[in-house]
């Protein structure tokens, strides 16, 4: 599958390789500190000569691959009673399980297995009937126990894929569509907080996220750039925020991405891959990964070699920067949770007879629970309304935008092609301009209707409707038709009266009659109109 | 009084030949007397007599609880116990105090049982001598006897002096000491490798290991999650089936209790043994036996036998190797119960604390002993991948 990687990236402007001149080089691929080999072999040159290229000649093609941590949304922590909540008062959702007391025993939450199985299925990933818990043992403060709680061995789920949308602007506005294998899935516990106070010279730890439930989607390196991992994440997030599993708010903390970026040359064996950490928002991410390409590509070109190591994204000056206490590797001493029996996931062939039902997952009755997710409510927006695939795609990536225009298309008998220039040109572009999201419209769906509907029976010209717009955009509390009426930006209907202002004006402007006869240019003075 | 068995006491209380309180007076004021046995690290007088009050209540209205109400006991100090210090014998956990019980305590104090106190053990219940604790050994009652006192006057070249004693064996050996003394009449004990059959057997009480799964672990302060019970000693085998009942089933809190309905049962008064089988491994007639072990061996087979049981040699043939598996086993899983004692949310903390590292080693430094130590240190070693 390194072949997916290999070709040219549609969203990059990395060009192909057609130069002559070229270095050979051998990386031995490896995770781990051993030495590198890196043989300069002779330049080869043919016997043609070759024109000077301005850019860059040697092709470096990026690798990326995503490990994304998805908070579940449910009441409670993966293996304890406490609540889940945001930005509640410090270490106010911490059980005796949480606060790692000992004698305390981890019990599984039913929420968080069926969380998990919804994502798998969305993700077309294998469902292992029987996964196990295992403990990834590292000394933390915000890690009370000193272990984690995860699935190592044998995860909830494997071997799915993940179906994104690229918008290629340059050309035709066209959607690309591109899949990205998801290697597994597993459940994990979340770590606390640290706040650290320099000023004081100590660590204030909040125990709140301590043992949420985390969903860890690892996605394999088939993406290339900045562009495809931020579209491949926004899709996720739909698809997530549709089953209700994860909130995705990748402020609050609820999606967390690490991304494991390598640059090679195509044909030539992986380079040596760093992770990527701390990255916040869905905007951060497509710049942190296009600056580390670039960064491994610039070291790999002046001769350097790249250090498996983990480095952090600093949002203000754009860079990442090595994280200093990840150095070495870590073992973490895995080992098998005790206290956790295997977890068992039934289908409808499977489930014992006599079972609880409180007590058992069953996978073939979440399938026919889910939700209708993005890629299928995109195809059904093309069919319902015939709008264009890029629009839905629109329609479905802005959070609301989708709900906003089936309002407004239950309310006019506007075509919807029409109401889709409407919404996303006008009304998006206003709102992206003053960064709003839909829900913060100063036009609500019903005076869009309005004015649609006015437009429809040709109260108003289309230039007028562009002043209407405006207007109510200000959020003055008037109505379309008011500021119609207000305004006096009404079309004249009568015929007769516009057939005398046309004869007034006829009559005030010979010369110009006379030129438009001549030169059969059309051209309406102003005052007509 | 005191030497009766839970389940004559329990017939006593119930015929008014004694109180509650008056029952609970005398296990504390022996507890006072044999106080240089060390089985005790908290006695906790007031609860105990608090409980033996609401005991009397029940038992006057004719409301008892069942064959618990009103018996004294004791827990090793492994338990967790709310409100009442739980050491683990350890600096670590030294003032520690738990907010809340563990199962099978919660289910002792639910049938009406009067806590007496919280036994001394090994640190962590690690050792089979209870020597190992910050609160000094535990002393084998049996040492205090008079066959025992009469034995050495007898031999004076092995005279010991008083500060002579013999140890109770580990690691629930305070437990084991407190029900042998008569200052209490069953104890819990926890067992992983034998900790709560070993001191039985020295200091001559019945010491029940429950099938792992059948009682509940929540609370209990675990040294091998996967192989841990809650052990039961008592001076009567009717009595620990007793104990047994009461405290058996599935508890939501742990996972790794069965979970079919657990149904008590009861001994029948006459035992027959004409079905049974009984299984005599070949494997431990191991090297280094002594006489007097083979002797009492051979003996316990012979009694079977002449009772109508069918009595075979079996073979164990992996015995040779289960104490090293178990070795690795235990300390893995040790390495790992042991990295939540951080000084952080609880316990002991140091005040070397420059930096987290810094603290971290310290603390654990100072609140575990050598023993602790080594198997932490045993433990990661197995651990590790590379």
């Amino acid at each position: 599958m390194a072949a997916s990687s290999a070709g040219v990236c549609t969203a990059c402007t990395i060009f192909r390789l057609s130069g002559r001149y070229w270095f050979s080089r051998t990386f031995s691929y490896n995770n781990n500190f051993s030495s590198r080999n890196v043989q300069t072999t002779t330049l080869h040159c043919q016997s043609q000569p070759q024109t000077k290229r301005k850019t860059d000649p040697r092709k470096w093609v990026g690798v990326v691959g995503l490990e994304i941590h998805a908070q579940i949304h449910s009441n409670a922590k993966l293996f304890s009673e406490s609540g889940v909540h945001f930005a509640a008062p410090p270490n106010s959702l911490v059980s005796y399980f949480d606060a790692s007391l000992p004698g305390t025993l981890p019990v599984l939450n039913r929420r968080c297995v069926e969380a998990a199985v919804m994502t798998s299925l969305a993700l077309n990933c294998t469902i292992n009937k029987k996964s196990l818990f295992d403990r990834k043992h590292y000394f933390y403060a915000d890690l009370p126990a000193g272990y984690q709680i995860t699935q190592q061995r044998l995860p909830i789920a494997v071997a799915g894929s993940l179906t994104y949308n690229l918008l290629v602007r340059q050309k035709w506005n066209q959607v690309v569509t591109k899949t990205v294998r998801i290697k597994q899935i597993q459940l994990e516990q979340d770590s606390g907080k640290s706040l650290h106070d320099d000023t004081r010279s100590q660590t204030l730890i909040d125990l709140n996220r301590a043992g949420v439930g985390l969903m860890e989607v690892v996605m394999e390196p088939d993406m290339c750039c900045g562009e495809e991992a931020a579209a491949a994440v926004r899709e996720l997030q739909l698809i997530l925020q549709a089953l209700g599993t994860c909130q995705g708010n990748m402020a609050e903390g609820q999606l967390r991405v690490d991304a494991n970026v390598s640059v090679h040359q195509p044909g030539e064996p992986l380079g040596v891959r760093t992770e990527v950490k701390n990255i916040n928002s869905a905007r951060f991410l497509a710049r942190a990964i296009d600056y580390e390409i670039q960064r491994q590509t610039d070291v790999l070109e002046s001769g350097g070699w790249i250090l498996n190591e983990t480095r952090s994204f600093d949002y203000k000056s754009g860079r990442t920067t090595p994280m200093r206490d990840k150095e070495g590797l870590q073992d973490y001493r895995f080992m098998p949770e005790p206290n956790l029996p295997p977890l068992i996931v039934y289908d409808n062939k499977t489930v014992p007879a006599h079972a609880d039902p409180q007590q058992v997952v069953n996978i073939d009755q979440i399938r026919e629970r889910l939700p209708e997710l993005p890629n299928v409510r995109r195809s059904r927006l093309v069919e319902q309304y015939g709008i264009l695939p890029e629009h839905s795609f629109t329609l479905v990536n802005e959070d609301g935008l989708m709900e906003y225009f089936v309002s407004v298309a239950r309310e006019t008998k506007a075509e919807p092609r029409k109401i889709i220039g409407w919404i996303i040109k006008d009304l998006l572009g206003l709102l992206k301009q003053h960064s709003l999201n839909v829900s913060q419209s100063p036009i609500s769906p019903m005076s869009m209707a309005e004015l649609l509907n006015l437009l429809e029976a040709g109260t108003v010209s289309s230039s007028a409707a562009k002043q209407v717009f405006q207007e109510l955009w200000k959020g003055a509390g008037s109505s379309a038709s008011q500021i119609v009426q207000k305004l006096d930006l009404g079309l004249l209907q009568d015929r007769s009266t516009l057939e005398q202002i046309c004869r007034t004006v006829i009559d005030s402007h010979q010369e110009e009659v006379r030129a438009v006869r001549g030169w059969g240019i059309f051209h309406l003075p102003s005052k007509v109109e | 009084m005191l030497g009766l068995t839970l389940r004559e006491v329990s017939l006593a209380l119930r015929e008014g030949k004694v109180s509650p309180t008056e029952l609970c007076q005398r296990c504390l004021h022996f507890i006072r007397k044999t106080k240089f046995l060390n089985a005790y690290v908290t006695v906790t007088e007031e609860i105990a007599l608090k409980q033996a009050e609401q005991a009397e209540k029940r038992f006057l209205k004719g409301e008892t609880l069942g064959p618990l109400d009103g018996i004294p006991i004791a827990v090793k100090d492994n338990f967790s116990t709310a409100s009442i210090q739980t050491t683990c014998a350890s600096q670590m956990l030294k003032g520690y105090i738990p907010p809340f019980n563990a199962t099978v305590v919660q289910k002792l104090l639910d049938q009406g049982a009067v806590l007496m106190g919280k036994t001394n053990l090994d640190e962590f219940a690690m050792g089979s001598g209870s020597t190992d604790t910050i609160f000094g050994p535990v002393r084998n009652p049996w040492g205090y006897s008079r066959q025992y006192q009469e034995r050495c006057a007898q031999n004076p070249e092995d005279t010991k002096d008083s500060s002579d004693w013999l140890i109770t064996g580990g690691s629930s050996g305070g437990s084991a000491a407190s029900v042998a003394s008569l200052t209490c009449f069953a104890s819990l004990g926890s067992d992983t490798g034998g900790s709560t059959r070993n001191p039985a057997a020295y200091c001559g009480v019945v010491g029940l290991k429950p099938t792992y799964g059948l009682l509940s672990r929540h609370g209990l302060i675990p040294l091998v999650n996967s192989m841990d019970v809650p052990g039961i000693l008592t001076r009567s085998v009717h009595d620990a089936a007793t104990v047994l009942g009461v405290l058996g089933g599935h508890d939501p809190k742990d996972s790794t209790t069965v979970p079919e309905p657990f149904k008590p049962f009861s001994l029948p008064d006459e035992i027959d043994v004409r079905n049974v089988c009984v299984g005599i491994p070949r494997e431990y007639h191991a090297p280094g036996l002594s006489k007097e072990i083979l002797a009492h061996w051979t003996k316990a087979a012979e009694l079977f036998e002449k009772a109508g049981a069918r009595v075979v040699e079996v073979s164990l043939p992996h015995t040779q190797h289960s104490i090293v598996c178990y070795h690795v086993l235990c300390t893995a899983e040790v390495a790992s119960n042991m990295a939540r004692f951080d000084g952080l949310e609880y316990g002991h903390r140091s005040t070397i604390d420059s930096s987290t590292e810094v603290m971290y080693a310290s603390t654990r430094h100072e609140g575990f002993n050598d023993v602790v130590r080594g198997r932490i240190l045993s433990g990661n070693y197995f651990l590790l991948k590379q």
